[in-house]
């Protein structure tokens, strides 16, 4: 599904990403873990496409395809969808509107016939439960004031309903109470299927309790200085990241 | 395009049917502007003696004065002696024979808006279409306004300037230059010695308006510059709604526009104008766009009276215009509610002013700015709160959105407050298009150039949502449409 080869990457003439080598198969669940700074979020955003990264080695492949070639848009209709670590703002832009428009956007791309008002709604009613979303915040603008575990919520409300099948999660256990957490990580745990596959960048085992990964990775510098499976995460959480730099 | 538009058709065929248009003799005065061009004016428009001295007292007051200085505008040296003052509508043959014939891109753009074809070819002036005339200014005659017979029942008037002054002179004598005076400024007092034509409303004691009053303006002859004056007058108790403007852009050389628009409202009358605007602005370099000089301005002459202006302002190569209000009444309230756009070399320089002079007298103002490419955009407002009114209220919201890095927003806030009772609160903001919030929307799969506008509309929101339905979803489209390529 995503094939990532010494991917190394720079901003501002600063090398971030330090030659990443990455395979991700259908369906399965990555964690990739690392310290502040480390590089993790600007991972997920060169994925998605983001502006302002410059690829200076590498390639990364997503369904046989060159993925650094794609726009940013063609790779959300492609299936690549990122849970920001930090959602945007976008005032006077009411929510679902919001999501209608990215659902409509998708479905054409694909050569789907466009929802109306009805079917998009009957498509809500159908998610919601899923994150147990409040109608409220559906109403509003785009996570303006929406508190810090408000926004992921509708992160994952948005994932929901636009069904990747390539999921970057970014810290998306961060800002969550303890019953918001549960409700957030089992939401994303019932997204889990053969065809999904999920990258979930958290620092917290908490999170992993509910999703469990199929693999786990420690990113730091740059660079994938670890991986292993679940148990490495436990490890991780009992020793701390200096375990692993000694050891390297 | 909507029903009311849809009834003004089938009027308006009415209309031609009796011959109306008929008696139209297409003509254009030579460019140039003296004495004679006034009396030339005013013959042509069969007008009485004591118009015609009026528009002669009008121009002796109007070569002593000279253009404004402050406007944040880079102004051309406009040759007033260049410029054809009258200029009835060309006759059919003269047209396109049919839309095949028109500019596709003009074409297009109708398209991107959604105009039904036979209004497209009505903006385009194809010859077949000639018999649907809305109640459009065409260039400088205004072919009658309907919805007259229905809107009589009610003692509504709602006619051209011209019909008014033959129909009924008491009311243009005792209310024309009432709100604004001849001498108030340089394009006002050039109005009043040439304007062509414009609309008149009068809305009797305790009638409420029953429809939307609207008119579209055009302007297709070359050079010729359009001097439309609007009067609209609120009777005690009364209310309307009167909507300006056109979604579809008016291609033409650079043309000089100076309109003069005046409101009355008597006490607990309420009167709403609203405008969409969208003059071709010119192209990157500001070449080939309008020039829209406007004098807009409502007089709450009664106690407890409202005025309401909202505008969407996408065109002109220059705008310049500041509708206002004068809140004489007790109680009375003024509302401003503004988008304005500036993109390519467009340059804007709008706002508002509230004069309040009643006692709890209240003003709103709602100015959002949206600069793109090389586009300036500039709010001027003034809040002068007058010795007698005790009590009065302003809040003014003035917030400007910025696409890139070339284009620029301005903010004049004037205050005058000589009253210590009032209240007077000012907001502002400036922010730029992030980056953030287009990767945002991007990410989710939604394309730039909707992600763009989709943001544009949701600064604007506050704006919209005080326009006509019908008219909100037309101004959405154009900001749209307006917007493409100004990113990326
Ligand atoms: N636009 C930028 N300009 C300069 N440096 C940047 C920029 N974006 C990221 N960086 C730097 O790149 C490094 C990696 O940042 P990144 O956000 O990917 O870290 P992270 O692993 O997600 O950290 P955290 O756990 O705190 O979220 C940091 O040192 C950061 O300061
Ligand atoms: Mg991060």
């Amino acid at each position: 599904m995503l094939e990532i080869k010494d991917l190394h990457v720079s901003v501002d003439g600063n090398e971030i990403l330090k030659g990443i080598n990455l395979s991700v198969g259908t369906g399965e669940v990555h964690a990739i873990m690392g310290p502040n700074g480390s590089g993790k979020s600007t991972l997920s955003y060169i994925l998605s496409g983001k502006d302002g990264y410059d690829v200076t080695a590498g390639s990364v492949t997503y369904e046989g395809k060159d993925l650094l070639e794609m726009e940013t848009d063609e790779r959300a209709c492609e299936g690549i969808f990122l849970a920001f670590q930090y959602p945007v703002e976008i005032p006077g832009v009411n929510n679902t509107y919001f999501l209608k428009a990215a659902v409509n956007a998708k479905r054409k791309y694909q050569g789907l016939e466009e929802l109306d008002a009805m079917g998009f709604m009957k498509l809500m009613k159908e998610k919601m439960p899923i994150v147990e979303m409040k109608q409220d915040l559906l109403t509003r603008s785009v996570n303006v004031g929406f508190s810090g575990g408000e926004k992921k919520r509708n992160e994952i409300f948005q994932m929901a309903v636009l069904e990747p099948k390539l999921a970057l999660l970014d810290e998306t256990d961060s800002g969550l109470d303890i019953d918001a957490l549960r409700i957030v990580a089992n939401g994303v745990n019932s997204l889990r299927n053969e065809e999904r596959s999920m990258v979930v960048v958290t620092h917290y085992q908490r999170l992993l309790d509910y999703i469990e990964p199929d693999f786990v990775h420690v990113l730091s510098d740059g660079k994938i200085i670890k991986s292993g499976d679940k148990s490495l995460a436990l490890e991780l959480e009992d020793k701390g990241y200096s375990w692993l730099d000694k050891s390297a | 395009m909507s029903q009311a538009n849809q009834e003004l058709h089938e009027l308006a065929k009415k209309e031609y049917e009796h011959g109306f248009v008929t008696d139209i003799e297409s003509d254009t005065l030579p460019p140039g502007l003296d004495e004679d061009t006034v009396r030339a004016i005013s013959a042509r428009k069969k007008e009485p003696q004591w118009m015609l001295d009026w528009r002669l007292e009008a121009f002796a007051k109007w070569q002593e004065m000279t253009p404004p200085k402050w406007p944040y505008l880079d102004l051309p040296e406009i040759d007033f002696q260049s410029i054809s003052y009258y200029s009835a509508p060309k006759k059919p043959e003269d047209g396109p024979k049919s839309l095949d014939e028109v500019d596709p891109k003009l074409i297009e753009t109708y398209n991107k808006l959604g105009i039904p074809l036979e209004e497209q070819k009505l903006l385009a002036g194809v010859t077949e279409a000639t018999d649907v005339a809305v109640d459009a200014v065409f260039d400088s005659v205004s072919v009658k306004t309907t919805y007259s017979e229905r809107l009589a029942e009610d003692g509504i008037i709602f006619c051209s300037l011209s019909e008014a002054i033959h129909d009924h002179p008491d009311l243009i004598k005792q209310y024309m230059a009432s709100v604004v005076p001849v001498t108030d400024n340089f394009f006002a007092a050039l109005n009043c010695a040439v304007f062509t034509d414009g609309s008149f409303v009068y809305i009797p004691k305790g009638v409420r308006c029953p429809m939307e009053l609207s008119t579209y303006f055009r302007i297709n002859a070359q050079n010729t510059g359009q001097f439309e004056r609007t009067l609209i007058i609120a009777e005690e108790g009364s209310y309307v709604s009167y909507l300006e403007g056109c979604t579809a852009p008016q291609r033409d050389e650079n043309q000089l526009h100076a309109a003069v628009v005046e409101l009355v409202a008597m006490k607990d009358a309420e009167i709403k104008y609203s405008t969409v605007q969208n003059w071709y602005p010119g192209d990157e370099t500001g070449k080939g766009g309008i020039y829209n000089f406007v004098t807009k301005r409502a007089e709450c002459r009664g106690d407890n009276s409202k005025v309401s202006w909202t505008q969407v302002e996408t065109g002109s190569a220059i705008t310049w215009k500041y509708p206002s209000c004068v809140l004489k009444g007790d109680n009375s309230t003024g509302e401003f509610y503004s988008v304005a756009l500036s993109s390519l070399s467009q340059q804007a320089d709008t706002g508002t002013k509230m004069i309040h002079l009643g006692k709890n007298t209240s003003s709103t103002i709602v100015a959002k700015g949206v600069s793109a490419m090389k586009g300036q955009n500039a709010y001027r407002g003034l809040v002068h709160i007058g010795k007698s009114a005790d009590g009065a209220r302003n809040y003014t919201q003035c917030d400007s959105l910025l696409l890139g890095d070339t284009c620029g927003a301005h903010t004049f806030p004037y205050m005058e407050v000589k009253n210590p009772t009032a209240q007077v609160e000012h907001e502002a903001t400036t922010s730029k298009i992030g980056d953030d919030q287009l990767f945002y929307c991007q990410q989710r799969g939604i394309s730039e150039e909707d992600a763009v506008s989709m943001i544009v509309n949701g600064f604007c929101k506050e704006v919209f949502k005080e326009l006509p339905m019908e008219f909100a979803v037309e101004a959405q489209k154009l900001l749209s449409v307006s917007l493409e390529g100004a990113v990326g």
